[in-house]
């Protein structure tokens, strides 16, 4: 016990970071699975964070409910957002999103309320680690029991192929929008207990970067499963503490091995770290077995 | 079952159907032969909703289906094998299946299945393999299967024939044939116009986004030089009119 307390006092922000990652990352494999590629989940968090953080900070709300604005704002912002932008794909979509990510952090360094370029201070430091990995158990609950249910099924055939989905009867739009939504949901989630952790939330904390590095976790990871993502951050969020215990010192090394290790994912796993765990699919059940059973 | 009424659909400014009429009756295979570009594709689309009408009505089972969503039309019998084998070419055979029921209850998934497979013994054989490992003419008979999956009452296939080895070819239409003997009401659109007039009662020629020629299959087929002049050398035929 007392371990523990002493590990999670040296390594206790760096748990809670890989924590917030990987929530951030899970969010973003919910666009994903629909074959969208949106850069617009950074944004959202920033959404999250600022929302709740004003209703703390300015309305006095409880935690509960202010954590729950956090994610139901970004998921009403996700529908006024989805409904023009979805009928893009690919890189036009990224591109769109990315548009969307500019005007939330142009919004926050010009407002009042948000503390402007300085950041909204002053928020009560409640969020601790219990509650981080409570809603990244729930998100990740949630997302595999997404991927199993008809709506999962769905979104993974409109990313197989979107011509093919609609002719088995899939409601495409709807779907993609559904998607779209969770995803901002749970960014605003993780932003909004990140600005409860931080007592400071800035207009740089969730920027271009930030969106692509959720796409990176996603990428290295694997994206097929719930773990994939979650693998994906805890590896890349651990990695400059595991550097410098092995004495390479970080700033740019760490750019330059996180960039070497998305190249062997890319090359060697295209189905990133998670396919190292679980077996292949589609060849789950032998024609042996099946051969034996009829 | 099936009436098109002056149906034209765009591209942006560009029209690609212009006012094309035709009708497809219950338990017959009617096929939409012609060159390519004609706008065979485009009508199927329409027909299932992937493309919005420009102007016209499709009229399907008495009941004006011109404004419903792709899903929809699903859910009221049309079904369309799209163009080029789109099979989910990353799920296994099976999945594959279990998604073309998609839009019916989930027990009678697995007796469809099976019924796929006794009728196409070789998905029972590829039940675990990717869809994108299949020959081209095994993802045909895949994308079809799954077609019948959502238990359509007027299926559209489009181009099932396009690019498979002769036996292959052979093997696709006598499928068409059966189905029909079973009931099955079919629009099938063909660059392969003998073969695809040979399994249908009735043909429309297109070209050019118009329905130039139509009439029974059979009286059709017996005039080769309507045939040869419209499917014989549609490359000519363009040239001419430059
Ligand atoms: N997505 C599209 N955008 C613009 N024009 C298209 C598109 N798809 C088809 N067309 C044009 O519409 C016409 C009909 O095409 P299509 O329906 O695919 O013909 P077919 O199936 O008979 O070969 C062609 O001139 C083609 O160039
Ligand atoms: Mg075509």
């Amino acid at each position: 016990m007392e371990h523990l307390v002493q590990f999670y006092a040296i390594y206790g922000s760096l748990i809670n970071f890989i924590g917030l990652n990987a929530l951030l990352a899970l969010s973003l494999n919910v666009t994903l699975a629909a074959g969208m590629l949106s850069l617009g989940n950074a944004a959202f968090a920033a959404l999250g964070a600022y929302t709740a953080g004003i209703l703390t900070v300015h309305y006095h709300l409880p935690f509960i409910p202010a954590i729950a604005a956090g994610a139901i704002l970004p998921g009403l912002a996700a529908v006024v957002l989805g409904l023009p932008v979805l009928r893009l794909k690919g890189v036009f979509l990224a591109m769109a999103t990315l548009a969307f990510g500019e005007v939330v952090r142009i919004a926050a360094v010009n407002l009042e309320i948000t503390g402007g370029a300085e950041g909204l201070t002053g928020i009560p430091n409640v969020t601790n680690v219990w509650m981080i990995y409570l809603a990244l158990a729930l998100a990740a609950y949630f997302v595999a029991v997404l991927r199993r249910s008809q709506l999962g099924w769905g979104l993974l055939s409109i990313r197989e192929d979107e011509t093919a989905a609609a002719c088995l009867g899939i409601p495409i739009f709807r779907y993609k929008l559904l998607a779209f939504v969770i995803g901002a949901m749970l960014a605003g989630l993780a932003g909004a207990l990140y600005a409860h952790l931080n007592y400071l939330i800035t207009p740089r904390d969730y920027g271009f970067f930030i969106a692509v590095d959720l796409l990176i976790y996603n990428i290295v990871g694997g994206t097929r499963a719930w773990y994939g993502p979650v693998m994906g951050a805890a590896l890349l969020t651990a990695l400059p503490e595991i550097l410098r215990g092995i004495g390479v010192a970080a700033g740019p090394i760490r750019m330059g091995v996180n960039g070497l290790i998305l190249l062997l994912v890319i090359l060697f796993l295209p189905n990133g770290l998670a396919s190292l765990i679980n077996r292949p699919r589609a060849v789950t059940a032998t024609p042996e077995a099946s051969g034996q059973r009829a | 079952m099936l009436e098109v009424d002056g149906l034209t659909v765009c591209y942006g400014p560009i029209e690609a159907l212009r006012e094309i009429s035709f009708g497809v009756t219950q338990g017959t295979v009617v096929s939409l032969v012609g060159p390519n570009g004609a706008g065979k594709t485009t009508a199927l689309n329409a027909i299932s909703g992937l493309l919005p009408a420009t102007q016209g009505r499709i009229i399907f089972q008495g009941r004006d289906i011109t404004r419903m969503s792709s899903h929809q039309r699903v859910a009221a019998g049309i079904v369309q094998v799209p163009e080029g084998r789109l099979v989910l070419a990353g799920m296994s055979v099976h999945e594959n299946l279990e998604l073309g029921g998609y839009c019916r209850p989930r027990k009678e998934i697995a007796t469809g299945i099976a019924q796929m497979e006794s009728r196409f013994p070789i998905l029972a054989e590829r039940r675990h393999m990717l869809a994108g490992t299949l020959s081209g003419g095994e993802q045909q008979m895949l994308a079809i299967a799954r077609g019948l999956m959502a238990r359509p009452k007027l299926l559209l296939l489009d181009e099932p024939s396009l690019g498979l080895a002769p036996l292959m070819v052979q093997l696709i239409f006598e499928i068409i044939s059966e189905l029909q003997s079973g009931g099955q009401t079919i629009l099938l659109v063909e660059q392969n116009a003998r073969q695809a007039m040979a399994v249908s009662s009735h043909a429309y020629v297109m070209e050019s986004g118009r329905i130039v020629l139509h009439g029974e299959a059979r009286q059709l087929m017996a005039d080769p030089v309507l045939i040869d002049s419209y499917l014989g050398g549609p490359s000519e035929r363009s040239k001419d009119k430059q």
